[in-house]
């Protein structure tokens, strides 16, 4: 690449130093980043993490000049291979964008135009900047370097017919169809499953090794630990920390930065809490409302042989649970892993009993689950409580905090308007939630303060298992780690059985006493969460470890894997 | 450096079936068709036999006309009034199926004759508005959709007017000042080109409002999605940006209520033509309804639903052959 | 799949859910657009006009004074006078009542029925579902205006028939838009959440379904007596609903179109009117379903 012959030798690619942007009319400038300086070099990855807010993608939004009208921009210097990026006019940018930074989005299915072509979409930077040859002939070069099988079948399809990796792949190839010699990746790992995370990364690294500069912004410090040379730590708009990745991951020195490590779930994370306790959030010593619970260790839930299919708008038929058994004993943690697609929801909707199984049966403490008429069914669904993943939906817009635990307690327990407050509180007070947001809406709390109140609600008709449906999938780490620590504080508090779902292994791994994995609806393997994660005896399970980015610098050995 | 997947994930990686024509679905489609315009009938029919009054009074000329009681039994036979209900039924659907509208109570001519004589200029004064209000919504989206505060209003403003302004009205407006005031326009119409401008314009600005309303919409949200991000990433110009990516995506909903669009223009047509004094199928109609003429309402209105009706399975299908989206299913995690 | 992304994409960072901004009608007033609120005054004249219009007009609106015929605006006449006289001010004054209740009327109906059809559709089951939008589908295929022609031509014409033929006519429309509601409700998280509580299933009616399906009510109900008012007045302008001498806006566009080209007045003012009515209750409507907006979602 010419460009990278004409930098000069140990100047770096990218240089940016005292970066502040800030957003709104003038007099009322919103800054969001606040001084920011760091360095990219050829060949090298630089990694910049931090949580929603921090300022990341802004930042990146910046070094192509796509901060919109209304943003403010200065800095001490700014400087791609010796040009200068500050106060560049539109058709200086746009000479810029896709010839000498190439950007790629999460998500290539809204980020791929819906409407065009996939060839069309990769060409559009060769057709935009004149590039002069063949650009058809380009497009399928494009393709095949990006690993895309079928590059002429697949130059001619639109994107929602190519599979999530595929997609992630022609994305990444538009980006770099003018050989930039910066790329620039914004989360693009976050909407794929495990398997196909891992070899998207390793085409980020390819691209990496041929000499171009690559920054990679990223919440997920273990994508980051694969692929990074270099890390840079942000929180609310400053780099609290930044050096090179070994150093950054293993040996940090600022306390937030060690804080976001330790809240990340994992075998490591097991047992201990992950985040400091909440201000605020109290949990009694001794709860005298909590019900004996008989100790024995008779199965809560029994579920045998579970068959589920549905019909697809094509007329398929798609089995979505494929002979599934399992068994919750009281007080544990039953983990159920895998991709997209396993079955994993439907499963736990049959549980619940919300979803009739086609065949197979569920038993609640030993008597008929399914089986029953939903009317007889009725009474009995307060042993089985449910936390969803997006708490927002699960909550009725109109409803207030208060309202919404309100409804779930047993009328019969709490008669009257003061017990029935009373309870209210005090199933806030378990979970952290202060007194003053009983009035509020759910769009008024924060994610975090959501699924709290979600929690209070399951707790509320004093469950004996509380079925958890990717609760901290949406969730910022840190936020995560306290919702972790407050299922576990709880769960020790009221001896509640989890049936946990997640397709986030280190998750998984940290709550779980016993793992069931998951593939296309079948049961793939169950055992304890040792035997599992360190033993497994499947092909499948083992290829999804594999493919897991870990904290641990990825080895030569994942490469061998996906070549 | 290939580096081709080994782990096939969800069995997304098999090849998609190629793009063939979905029978099951086309056929569908078009069995729905025929239902509603049967089902269409059918109501046409029951709302006739619920009118109330007799009809072969109305036959001869309303009460005023004071048939005997023998005209009226004459009538009553000619026309099949007798009948019982499940035989008229029948024979109403019958002739319809193969293009006999009745008779009309208060011309005697066979109702097909009347409606193939005046339905040219409204079919013409239809098709061309309907272009027209895409002419001129599209450009003014295009002009102002997303380009700051001032143009946006200016251009949502002018949609807003134009979608809730009577058609009669604004017909009347333009009469007076094109046609009467400035003499540019005939005043009462006959069927030249000059005779349409007016009463087209005062069609298809109403449409262009509403259409542009509905275009707006979609292009101001388009602008923002990632893949227009993507676009600018690239260094597409905001116009491109616009033109390339966006405009089509903000056409879609305007293309869907093409079927309803039309049945509005129809409704409007009627209205038009009343006050440009135009041929056509509108003045037919309110004749027919003042003086109670079932037949001729009956059929002019089964031919609407029938117009409807094709323009609708017109866009359905092209749909479902050219954007392959609305087949796919979703994942059941 | 986390979703901590910087939420600045292109422009101003989303505030983190703070309160929607509370206080009392005088500080809700002052945030108003000036043309919501000019919407706003505007109605009130209206319903002033409806309610007591001899507080805006002292004249008599039927009564005849041919010496003053066909007379162009001016200081005694604001609007003009009309072929008998009249005063076109005072007629239009009258007319208010007329054309609101009018379109208040139709409006009750078509919701009415839509709200029927809608929930019934909605709740109702597979084939309650298929039959009711099967013959939605069919009525939706007949024209506003042409199925309130083919109603007047079965019932003939008259203000009864006006009312019922525009309402039953705008239903479908609106009874689409309420199924749609209903069955988006039906299918969200907290009606399942709720279910899965244990509750039985006509508290999740009546305590979630209705209550959020019924929402936009409000603003369907808004719009929907703007475009009564104009289908009721098409009606009248075809000579098809309210008969003469009664002072509604569009029997006086009927009336006055014979003489449009020396008596401009006589089709301005009313239509005017009518124009102004549908702009205002679309403004308010739409300023309802952004407040509405604002505050679910």
């Amino acid at each position: 690449m010419s460009d990278i012959q004409s930098a000069k030798p140990d100047a770096p690619l990218l240089a940016v130093e005292n970066l502040k942007v800030g957003f709104g009319p003038r007099g009322h400038v919103n800054e969001v980043v606040r001084g920011s300086s760091f360095a990219v070099e050829a060949g090298r990855c630089l990694a910049i993490v931090g949580e929603s807010g921090s300022g990341k993608t802004v930042t990146a939004r910046t070094l192509v000049g796509l901060t919109g009208e209304r943003s403010h921009v200065s800095a001490d210097l700014m400087e791609l291979n010796g040009q200068s990026l500050l106060g560049l006019s539109g058709r200086r940018w746009r000479a810029l964008r896709g010839a000498e930074i190439g950007f790629v989005l999460q998500d290539a299915l809204v980020s791929l135009d819906p409407l065009r072509k996939v060839g069309k979409e990769i060409a559009e930077p060769l057709r935009i900047h004149d590039w002069k040859g063949d650009r058809k002939q380009k497009v399928i070069e494009l393709l095949t370097e990006a690993g895309v099988p079928e590059p002429e079948l697949r130059a001619r399809q639109l994107p929602h017919e190519l599979s999530g990796g595929l997609r992630q792949r022609a994305l990444i190839a538009s980006a770099i169809a003018l050989d930039p010699p910066l790329l620039i990746a914004d989360e693009p790992t976050t909407a794929l499953d495990v398997t196909v995370q891992a070899q998207i990364l390793a085409l980020l690294e390819a691209t990496k090794e041929r000499g171009r500069g690559l920054i990679l912004i990223s919440h997920d410090l273990a994508v980051v630990s694969r692929l990074a040379d270099d890390v840079a730590v942000m929180n609310q708009g400053e780099i609290v920390e930044q050096g090179p990745a070994e150093q950054i991951l293993y040996s940090p020195q600022h306390a937030y930065t060690r804080a976001l490590l330790d809240a990340i779930p994992s075998e490591h994370s097991k047992g201990t809490r992950l985040a400091p306790r909440v201000a605020g959030a109290y949990i009694p010593a001794g709860n005298p409302r909590v019900p004996n619970l008989v100790a024995s260790r008779a199965p809560i839930i029994t579920a045998e042989n579970l068959v589920k299919a549905y019909r697809g708008p094509d007329g398929k038929s798609r089995t979505a649970v494929d002979h599934v058994s399992l068994e919750i004993r009281p007080g544990e943690t039953l983990g159920i892993v895998g991709e997209s697609g396993s079955g994993k929801t439907t499963t736990a909707r049959i549980v619940l009993a919300l979803v009739d199984p086609d065949s197979g049966n569920v038993t609640l403490r030993g008597k008929p689950w399914t089986t029953l008429k939903e009317k007889d069914r009725r009474q009995r669904r307060r042993r089985v409580s449910v936390v969803y993943q997006d708490p927002l939906s699960s909550f009725d817009p109109r409803w207030t905090v208060r309202r919404i635990v309100d409804d779930a307690i047993d009328e019969a327990d709490y008669k009257g308007k003061e017990a029935r407050l009373g309870r209210v509180r005090e199933l806030l007070g378990h979970v952290g939630i202060d007194e003053g947001l009983l009035e509020r809406r759910p769009l008024q709390l924060s994610g975090g303060q959501r699924q709290r109140v979600a929690i209070a609600r399951a707790l509320a008709p004093q469950p004996e298992l509380i079925v958890c449906d990717e609760p901290v999938s949406a969730l910022d780490v840190s936020i995560q780690a306290q919702v972790l620590d407050l299922l576990a504080d709880l769960q020790s508090e009221l001896n509640i059985a989890y049936l946990f779902i997640s397709h986030d292994l280190g998750v998984i791994h940290h709550v779980s006493d016993r793992v069931m994995v998951m593939k296309d609806g079948k049961v793939v393997e169950t055992g304890t969460a040792e035997d599992i994660f360190h033993a497994p005896k499947d092909e499948y399970t083992r290829q999804l470890f594999a493919a897991l980015p870990r904290l641990e610098r990825a080895q030569p050995v994942a490469k061998a894997v996906v070549a | 450096m290939a580096t081709t997947p080994s782990i096939t994930h969800g069995g997304a990686l098999e090849a998609p079936p190629r793009r063939r024509v979905p029978w099951r679905t086309v056929v569908n489609k078009l069995l729905g068709a025929i239902l509603v315009l049967w089902a269409a009938a059918t109501l046409c029919f029951v709302m006739q036999e619920l009118s109330p009054g007799n009809k072969a009074i109305a036959i001869l000329g309303g009460s005023g006309a004071r048939p005997t009681q023998h005209q009226i039994e004459v009538t009553e036979e000619k026309y099949g009034l007798n009948d019982p209900i499940l035989q008229r039924y029948g024979s109403f659907i019958g002739d319809l199926a193969t293009g006999d509208l009745g008779t009309s109570y208060q011309y005697k001519q066979p109702v097909t004759s009347l409606i193939k004589e005046q339905v040219g200029p409204t079919l013409v004064l239809v098709f061309v508005s309907t272009i027209l209000a895409w002419l001129i919504s599209v450009p003014v989206t295009l002009w102002t959709a997303g380009k700051g505060r001032a143009r946006s209003s200016l251009g949502s403003g002018f949609e807003a007017f134009f979608a809730g302004v009577p058609p009669y009205w604004l017909g009347l407006v333009l009469l007076v000042v094109f046609s009467f005031e400035l003499g540019w326009f005939p005043v009462t119409g006959g069927t030249s080109l000059d005779a349409l401008f007016l009463p087209s314009l005062t069609l298809a600005l109403p449409l262009a409002g509403f259409l542009g309303q509905v275009t707006r919409d979609e292009f101001e949200r388009g602008l923002k999605q990632p893949f227009a991000i993507s676009a600018r990433t690239r260094g597409a110009s905001e116009g491109e940006v616009r033109r390339k990516h966006v405009l089509r995506h903000a056409l879609l909903p305007g293309i869907t209520l093409t079927g309803w669009a039309i049945g509005a223009t129809i409704s409007g047509a009627v209205l038009v033509e009343v006050i440009y004094s135009r041929p056509g199928l509108g003045n037919v109609l309110v004749q027919a309804v003042s003086n109670q003429d079932l037949p001729v309402v009956v059929g002019i209105t089964m031919l609407v639903a029938l117009i409807y009706v094709l323009v609708n399975l017109m866009v359905d299908l092209l749909y479902v052959l050219v954007d392959p989206r609305l087949r796919t299913q979703k994942a059941v995690a | 799949m986390a979703t901590a992304i910087d939420p600045t994409v292109g422009g101003l960072p989303l505030p983190g859910g703070g309160a929607p901004a509370r206080g009392g009608v005088v500080a809700r007033v002052r945030g108003l657009r000036p043309v919501v609120l000019l919407a706003f005054v505007f109605v009130a004249l209206l319903l002033i006009a409806a309610i007591a219009p001899s507080l805006l007009t002292k004249g008599d609106p039927l009564q005849v004074n041919l010496g003053h015929s066909l007379q162009a605006p001016s200081l005694e006449f604001p609007f003009g006078t009309d072929q008998s006289g009249r005063s076109v001010y005072t007629r239009v004054i009258y007319g208010a009542r007329e054309s609101i209740l009018i379109g208040l009327g139709a409006t009750a109906v078509g919701l009415g029925i839509a709200a029927l059809l809608g929930v019934a559709a909605g709740i109702g089951g597979k084939w309650v579902d298929n039959g009711i939008n099967r013959l939605l589908e069919v009525l939706f295929s007949f024209p506003i205006l042409l199925f309130a022609l083919f109603l007047v031509a079965i019932f003939g014409s008259g203000v009864s028939t006006q009312i019922l033929a525009v309402g039953i006519a705008s239903s479908p429309g609106y009874a689409r838009m309420i199924r749609a509601q209903v069955l988006q409700v039906k299918g969200a998280d907290y009606v399942i959440a709720s279910r899965a509580l244990g509750h039985p299933p006509s508290r999740t009616l009546f305590k979630n379904i209705l209550p959020n399906a019924f929402r936009p009510l409000v603003v369907l109900a808004t719009l929907g007596v703007g475009q009564s008012i104009v289908w009721a007045s098409a009606l009248s302008f075809l000579g098809l609903g309210v008969a003469p001498p009664a002072p509604e806006w569009g029997a006086m566009l009927d009336a006055g179109k014979d003489y449009i080209q020396t008596a401009w007045w006589l089709e301005l003012f009313p239509g005017a009117a009518i124009v102004a009515t549908t702009l205002a209750a679309s403004c308010i409507g739409r300023y309802l379903q952004r407040r509405i907006e604002g505050e679910t979602y």
